[in-house]
């Protein structure tokens, strides 16, 4: 995925059978969210920053350094993802469908800044990226 | 493995850089002065981008009498395809670790 903001993003969409403010319990409650993701020091107030604690392995200590941007309760919710030199964005949305909820999550990389300076002349970039995504496309 | 990662997201982080880097992946091997001549920044600062991208295996260089000339080695990109694949399956099994969770909890 191609966006004005960011180079690359992974996104990951799927429909559940629950309703928006149970998944948003899942998504932001400390001791629910270690249950599928990791062990953290969350709390859904925007510009907090925490930490997700993994087994640490060797040349990565296991930490990765976040801070929350969005939170929309029942809706929206976006956190930084640093780790191993390199800030992310993971970006979660929900939408209430008439089976449950449609829950989109988008991961995108090299986030920054500068990328505004960058928008307009990015075309090879992009259509590079956008084989690129065709490529990691066919991995699955 | 993970220090050639870094390098590569460190080399591509930079839009100066980036844009270095997609002239050369378009329009094929270009000198030092005519790339400088397009990135709107000085040659020191042109040669400081191209090293820390050739550090990052993602140009090659090649001196040509006075010149040195530059291209783009796309290949050096396999990592950013390992990273997305390496996202894509973490994320997809925590989806999966999400629905069991949510199975589990009340309403």
């Amino acid at each position: 995925m191609i966006n004005p903001d960011s180079t690359v993003s992974l996104v990951i969409e799927r429909e559940m059978p629950h309703p928006p403010e149970k998944i948003w319990r899942a998504l932001t409650q400390g001791a629910l969210i270690e249950e599928w993701l990791m062990k953290n020091d969350f709390q859904p107030v925007v510009g907090n920053a925490f930490h997700f604690r993994s087994t640490p392995v060797p040349n990565w200590d296991g930490v990765i350094d976040c801070e929350v941007l969005v939170v929309e309760p029942n809706s929206r919710l976006s956190y930084s993802w640093g780790t191993m030199g390199m800030k992310s964005v993971v970006a979660w949305t929900l939408t209430p469908t008439e089976a449950g909820t449609h829950v989109r999550m988008e991961h995108s990389g090299f986030r920054s800044e500068q990328d505004a300076s960058y928008r307009g002349a990015s075309y090879g970039w992009q259509k590079f990226i956008g084989n690129l995504e065709r490529v990691v496309g066919g991995l699955d | 493995m993970q220090a050639v990662a870094d390098n590569l997201f460190r080399a591509l982080a930079d839009p100066t850089r980036r844009a270095i880097f997609e002239h050369l992946s378009r329009d094929g091997e270009q000198t030092v002065h005519a790339l400088t001549d397009r990135a709107g920044v000085s040659q020191p600062a042109v040669s400081k981008h191209l090293g820390v991208l050739k550090h990052a295996k993602l140009v090659r260089d090649r001196r040509a009498g006075r010149e040195t000339h530059y291209r783009a080695e796309p290949q050096a990109l396999a990592p950013l395809v390992d990273w997305m694949s390496v996202y894509g399956a973490f994320w997809r099994e925590r989806f999966d670790h999400l629905e069991s969770l949510l199975k589990r909890m009340d309403q």
